[in-house]
């Protein structure tokens, strides 16, 4: 549990906690910025992976060591191998300038996003949150617990979802003979 | 409030949620290909999945409900990841082209 304290020195030890904090976002957002501004799609791989490790840092400051080692072995481990293991198998033919934008990818899109970061953030700090009083820990094995009792019946079901995509994927995406 | 305080403020994680979020929304508008979309939209997942942990960790009284919460976030978006992969594999069988603007068999 990291100790509450509202103005640390630099020096002290949750000081250099916060400065590791504050590189730690600026990862993330670094992340962020090359998904959603590169114009080739292999950077923007590279920036989703510098990401998800962002996020998996913030996870840690939140107190969950399980999901954050979830994050990486899910996210960069899996989902980005995909993404990079599909970007090679559809080969895009890098254009060295796209011609063809859309209008909302310019400024409205811009705009858009500005806009839709702004109001959430003023949703999120015009109100003041109640904190609750805690019933349990949060370790790693009351998630075990909670898994296997309380959300047993979702467990089974997100399980099922994952087969039945993976197998879709397998059939949508097989060469058919006739077509080869 | 010093910004070395930072990680003990539930605001800090709100806002970055909601800037990981207009990245990702920015992003599926902007990109030129499937694949950067589905980057994107993985961006939009776990701008969401920050906020639910965010409040696990500040606000929650039981403490695993939002852990739990980002585990099934994973999930999904890992079986979202496998469709949309095989669908653009798919795409590309077809048009030759991972581009958005290529696939426009359906335009009137």
């Amino acid at each position: 549990m990291i100790p509450l304290d509202t103005a640390p020195s630099i020096f002290s030890v949750n000081g250099v906690v916060g400065v590791v904090f504050l590189i730690n976002i600026g990862v993330t957002l670094a992340g962020g910025v090359a998904v959603a501004f590169s114009k080739k799609v292999i950077n923007a791989v590279a920036g989703l992976i510098v990401c998800f490790v962002g996020v998996a840092g913030l996870y840690f400051f939140l107190n969950s060591i399980f999901v954050s080692m979830m994050q990486i072995l899910i996210y960069v481990g899996a989902v980005a191998i995909t993404i990079s293991f599909a970007v090679m198998l559809a080969a895009p033919e890098e254009k060295l300038e796209s011609t063809r934008r859309g209008v909302i990818a310019g400024p409205p899109g811009i705009i858009s996003a500005i806009l839709l970061c702004i109001s959430f953030s003023a949703l999120s700090v015009g109100y003041t949150w109640q904190p609750l009083e805690r019933i349990n820990d949060g370790s790693m094995k009351s998630i075990g617990v909670e898994l296997l009792t309380n959300y047993s019946m979702v467990f089974e079901l997100i399980s099922i979802v994952l087969l039945i995509a993976i197998l879709g994927a397998l059939v949508i995406a097989r060469t058919r003979r006739e077509d080869a | 409030m010093s910004i070395l305080g930072l990680y003990n403020q539930l605001d800090c994680f709100l806002i970055l949620g909601a800037v990981l979020f207009a990245l990702g929304v920015y992003g599926v508008l902007a990109q030129q290909s499937f694949i950067g979309m589905l980057i994107a939209s993985e961006l939009i997942l776990v701008g969401a999945a920050v906020n639910f942990m965010a409040f696990n960790r500040f606000l929650a009284p039981d403490p695993v409900t939002g852990q739990v919460f980002a585990l099934f976030i994973m999930a999904v978006a890992a079986a979202e990841a496998a469709i949309g992969l095989s669908i653009i594999i798919a795409i590309y069988r077809h048009y030759h082209s991972i581009d958005a603007e290529d696939a426009v068999q359906l335009k009137g």
